[in-house]
């Protein structure tokens, strides 16, 4: 199926099959991802391409009823003997909606996984994660005087990016990107689409997209899953312009959506 | 999300091999203190996931408790009285003669007249504020207001019926020709009354305003009054949450203690009317209970407690039902 | 349709909503009554004297309801310890485990809680801690007065965690938090006004019970601190004064109704007022 061999991915999945209840959502999902690549994610809704990403950093068993079976690595480790703690302070994780804490400043979001978690660091490290994190999703100097201020004031995109600061602020390895940008307004999207560009240098990144020419423009790599089956994983180049299997072709030529 | 808890055993291979990325990582935090800190959050979230279950097992050992404490205290009574207890009409403790009639009729009379006062006000401020006037600010302090009521507390209700209502209600009694005592079974109504209305109001009020609008607009596109919508939409569409208001009013009025107790008048004979004094199963309780000097006396008065417990536990829950069922409609 | 039918029944329904107004004004005019009664019969008998001495015997003016004071606020204070911690979490253990078996029953004690009448409660407090202790003590009053606090915090805990979005315990999780930490430093800092005014609630509705104490506290004519030894409290003295045939002592009674009123009031308007400033921004 793949037309490269990929060395050392950061993740590799092997026959891997979660379900909701009796309902089988994904489907003996086998993949690997090299480090500091962007991978999409893409496929009609309900194909079970958010479940799959769910499952990369254990979320998906956080839902009662939830299960998985098969295998899922990260580097050489099994994801699903370690406790998901250390799981998800490594892989971290970007929802769809924007959800800043809204009881935090928006210095304080940056560092979450820090304060939160309980581990006391000193205002000096404090400073520069957070002007570095923040620097990172080009949220800095936009911010950078009103840190003292609650999350929540800041506009949909800028929330976003402040999530995203909290998320890369925890140093993780792998970067989780749940349709990051389906509630943001057009201008937003492209200064989070950029900011892919950006990350890639020292993470991984994996985004669900629904939406194809996202997929194209932001991704090297891109993974389509139709019915909770991975159909095809290949360079997006090659998939976007020579797709190998019929119903990756009518999706990307909108035959069925 | 699932609290399950979950396999807790760490093991070596769990140690992250990299906690903190030290190539590009700017942060000095000793990596191996991290992940000691990591293992005692592990256990700590073991700990408090299990906390949380003996948590809501203790609330169920509770009512359990309760109940369990309430029958075998009342055991005494229940075997050597038997269950002739409830309907005997006579209680005199001095002749070791129990019967619990006199405070089940005395229950009944005085909550089911103060429902019967207190529902037309009830009603009236649920249709006021749930299709009237939902919003302002004369409303919405009717709305506080009435909240308020039920926030008096009940000894205060007694003592201010004690020092005003019961003359006026001894002087109706002289116009009327009873007996002019005062206390009685229709003062402590009157009271209950008063202090019921809130729960049936605002229940009631929430009940109506979750009436759909398409409903109410087409019975006035075919020229309905407000009070044809009201009559023929909006009490039907509302009647079963209506009824819980109501029943929750009744539960509320039958373990009414201190206000009862304060203007009943405290007569263990059966009421002849009314305006008789007389006594309920929770004033007789509060009035005798550290009186109750020999076990079958104490037992009796728990056997009450009992029954009690077990009207105002099945009055709330069917209410509970009727308003879950309403509600997920 | 003819003009004459029409009238009617625009006239009555006007005539009905005038009854409605009419029966829900009524409404108002006890409260009213009872507030204006206490505030003239309680306002001369209150002084400094009155709040830090303790009753005089029959037939000596004077006096004051220190005892009672003091009582209420360690009795309540006890109870909301109690019934606090323990209320707050079992209703993040509901709001959790909406389908477990447990929380079925959990969720059932509760409701079943909330219904159970003041008066049974101190029946089965007085089982619990009166006789196995041999005596009446405020730590049994404490005690009956957190089972009734206990179902008020539970279910407004759980009904406020409910509303909070699932995305914001997401985003905790997902920064590898553990579960107690996402409780503590997450959600309920989130839901803190909204659990705040369930406790501020449960203790205004507390502070007013006299029933649970009859037979627990029990009352005390003397200044005690010690909660192993019966207790005055508001209004137990309130009862106790206002059914004595002594005038002196209806005086203290109703100096000590409009002090309970205005504590329990404020309380009330308070929370109303709070909940609606703390409310978190989501």
């Amino acid at each position: 199926m793949e037309s490269t061999t990929i060395k050392s991915p950061i993740i590799r999945s092997k026959n891997f099959n979660a379900y909701f209840g009796n309902n089988h959502v994904v489907k003996n999902v086998s993949i690997e991802i090299p480090k500091n690549h962007v991978i999409a994610v893409m496929g009609p809704s309900g194909c079970g391409k958010t479940t799959y990403l769910r499952c990369i950093n254990r979320m998906h068993e956080l839902i009662p009823g939830a299960t998985s079976k098969g295998e899922m690595l990260l580097n050489t480790e099994d994801i699903y003997s370690m406790h998901p703690i250390f799981v998800r302070q490594k892989i971290g994780m970007v929802f769809q909606r924007p959800n800043p804490f809204p009881n935090l400043s928006i210095y304080d979001n940056v560092i979450a996984g820090y304060k939160l978690n309980g581990i006391r660091l000193p205002k000096a490290d404090k400073d520069r994660i957070v002007e570095h994190s923040l620097t990172r999703v080009a949220l800095w100097n936009e911010v950078k005087d009103s840190l003292t201020k609650k999350g929540s004031f800041l506009s949909g995109g800028q929330q976003q990016r402040l999530c995203i600061a909290r998320a890369v602020a925890m140093e993780p390895e792998v970067l989780l990107f749940d349709e990051p940008t389906s509630a943001l307004d057009p201008i937003s999207t492209s200064t989070v689409e950029e900011l892919f560009h950006e990350l890639k240098s020292n993470y991984t990144l994996i985004i669900v997209t629904h939406n194809m020419q996202q997929a194209a423009r932001v991704s090297d790599r891109t993974a389509f899953f139709y019915m909770g089956e991975l159909v095809e994983y290949d360079e997006t180049k090659t998939m976007f312009t020579n797709p190998k299997d019929n119903r990756t072709q009518n999706y990307i030529t909108g035959r069925f959506s | 999300m699932d609290t399950s808890v979950e396999n807790g055993s760490v093991t070596r291979s769990d140690l992250p091999l990299r906690v903190i990325n030290s190539g590009k990582s700017m942060i000095a935090v000793n990596a191996r203190q991290k992940i000691r800190r990591s293992f005692n959050q592990i256990r700590a979230e073991n700990i408090f996931k299990r906390s949380l279950v003996i948590i809501g097992l203790i609330m169920v050992v509770l009512v359990l408790g309760i109940l369990l404490t309430l029958v075998i205290q009342s055991l005494p009574s229940i075997k050597s009285l038997g269950l002739k207890y409830l309907w005997g009409r006579v209680w005199d403790p001095v002749q070791d003669i129990y019967g619990a009639w006199p405070f089940l009729l005395g229950t009944l009379l005085t909550s089911f007249l103060a429902l019967l006062i207190s529902i037309p006000f009830s009603i009236s401020v649920a249709i006021f504020l749930g299709e009237y006037y939902p919003k302002g600010w004369l409303p919405n302090l009717l709305k506080n207001t009435v909240e308020l009521i039920a926030a008096v507390p009940s000894v205060i209700y007694g003592f201010w019926g004690l020092a005003v209502l019961v003359p006026i209600v001894r002087n109706f009694e002289t116009h009327i020709g009873v007996e002019p005592v005062g206390v009685g079974i229709f003062s402590s109504s009157l009271i209950l009354a008063v202090m019921i209305i809130p729960y049936a109001a605002s229940l009631g009020r929430s009940m109506i305003q979750m009436v759909p609008s398409p409903l109410k607009e087409g019975a006035y596109s075919l020229g309905a009054t407000r009070w044809e919508v009201i009559r023929s939409v909006i009490l039907p569409y509302t009647k079963s949450g209506l009824f819980a208001g109501i029943l929750l009013s009744l539960g509320r009025a039958l373990g009414e203690t201190m206000a009862v107790t304060m203007v009943i008048g405290n007569t263990s004979l059966i009421p002849k009317n009314i305006f008789s004094p007389g006594n309920t199963m929770a004033s007789v309780i509060a009035n005798e209970f550290t009186e109750a000097d020999k076990p079958v006396y104490l037992s009796a008065l728990i056997e009450l407690g009992l029954v009690l417990f077990l009207v105002t536990v099945v009055i709330n829950l069917i209410g509970k039902k009727i308003i879950d069922r309403f509600t997920n409609e | 349709m003819k003009a004459g039918n029409v009238k009617y029944r625009i006239g009555k329904s006007g005539g009905f909503q005038a009854l409605v107004v009419l029966f829900s004004v009524a409404c108002v005019v006890p409260l009213i009554a009872i507030l204006f009664y206490i505030i003239k019969a309680g306002i001369t008998k209150i002084n400094w004297h009155f709040l830090v001495n303790i009753p005089k015997p029959v037939g000596e003016t004077g006096g004051g309801i220190a005892n009672a004071l003091l009582g209420s606020v360690i009795v309540i204070v006890i109870a909301a310890l109690i019934a606090v911690p323990l209320g707050i979490l079992g209703g993040v253990y509901l709001s959790e485990n909406k389908k477990s078996r447990l929380a079925y029953w959990s969720r059932l004690s509760i409701d079943i809680l909330q219904g159970v009448p003041s008066i049974v409660i101190g029946i089965v407090a007085y089982f619990w801690l009166v006789k196995p202790l041999r005596g009446f003590s405020a730590l049994s009053g404490s005690v009956a007065l957190a089972i009734m606090m206990l179902p008020i915090v539970v279910r407004s805990t759980e009904e406020t965690l409910k509303l909070l979005p699932d995305s914001l315990k997401e985003a905790a999780f997902a920064l590898g938090m553990p579960f107690h930490r996402v409780i503590f430093k997450v959600i309920i800092p989130c839901g803190i006004s909204g659990i705040l005014s369930g406790v501020m609630l449960a203790v205004a509705r507390i502070a007013g019970e006299t029933a649970p104490l009859l037979f627990t506290a029990f009352g005390n004519p003397y200044l005690s601190t010690s909660i192993t030894k019966p207790m005055q409290t508001l209004p137990l003295l309130i009862f106790n004064y206002a059914t004595s045939p002594y005038n002196d002592w209806h005086d203290l009674a109703w100096g000590a109704s409009l002090i309970l009123l205005l504590w329990v009031l404020l309380l009330n308007i308070f929370t109303k007022l709070i909940t609606r400033k703390w409310k978190v921004q989501l």
